[in-house]
């Protein structure tokens, strides 16, 4: 038997990961990947809360979470790749100009 | 000590070890395969909670299809190690502590205020038919509108991807 709270404990830290690696990360891909983290994060304590209130929707919305993920993760890296034809760089701290 | 306990442990401790490495690692390839780690890990922690399907999907979709997408971004953009610069070392002066201060807070919160009645393992059947029911009846509508989502996100990719023409077509009088 695990208690609610560990699974919330542990999934506040992967947000915090998450978090942390988009504001520390200057590799685009990394930043990119710290967000999926956030959302795994999130899909955690989704699935904890609906172990512990009975509730079935809750693994359903995970779901729609994981649709959105992948939705994201791909227009998000056509983005990248734009960004890389067009700068020739990954460095977010090179990419500062909306002009070409 | 159960056995739930320290396989959730366990699993914990990967995905702990996952996301650390995570922000460890300045190769992007580096951190893509210790988020898949994380993934591999959350998919345990769902079996432990009794969700079968969405471990099964965790793995097939997330650690599968989502991972291998940035992979193939990072191989075909030849990404290499990450340089470090003024900005990024603002921010892990202030992020890291920042960071830890957050799930310090959180984690106290939580444990000190939530209620610590245990979940029980399998006590919610998380099989495909109840969720299958559930996805095609309660949640149709909003099932509906997230394919109208893919066929935008499958259009913005391909146009966003493909090659823009290197000269403007001339029109032909």
């Amino acid at each position: 038997m695990v208690p609610l709270s560990y699974y919330l404990v542990l999934s506040g830290f992967l947000f915090a990961c998450g978090v942390a690696g988009f504001l520390i990360k200057r590799n685009i891909i990394t930043i990119f990947m710290s967000i999926e983290l956030m959302l795994n994060g999130v899909n955690l304590s989704f699935v904890a809360f609906a172990a512990h209130w009975h509730v079935l929707a809750g693994q359903v919305f995970v779901f729609f979470v994981m649709v959105v993920a992948a939705a994201e993760a791909a227009v998000g890296l056509a983005i990248i790749i734009a960004v890389f034809r067009t700068r020739e760089t990954l460095n977010v701290d090179q990419v500062n100009l909306l002009k070409l | 000590m159960s056995v739930h306990l320290i396989l959730f442990l366990a699993f914990g401790a990967i995905c702990v070890a996952g996301a650390v490495n995570l922000l460890a690692q300045t190769h992007p390839i580096n951190s893509a395969l210790s988020l898949i780690a994380v993934m591999a890990a959350l998919a345990g922690e769902y079996l432990l909670l009794g969700a079968e399907f969405v471990a099964a999907v965790q793995v097939i979709v997330y650690a599968g299809a989502i991972m291998v997408l940035f992979v193939f971004t990072i191989m075909l953009l030849n990404a290499g190690v990450e340089e470090r610069t003024k900005g990024s070392r603002v921010a892990v002066l202030f992020g890291i502590p920042g960071m830890l201060l957050g799930s310090i807070l959180v984690g106290w919160v939580v444990l000190r205020h939530s209620g610590t009645e245990a979940v029980a393992a399998g006590a919610l059947p998380g099989d495909p038919k109840v969720i299958g029911q559930l996805l095609f009846h309660e949640f149709l509508l909003p099932f509906e509108i997230t394919s109208v989502l893919i066929l935008i996100a499958i259009m913005g990719a391909v146009v966003l991807a493909s090659k823009p023409p290197t000269a403007p077509a001339r029109k032909v009088d």
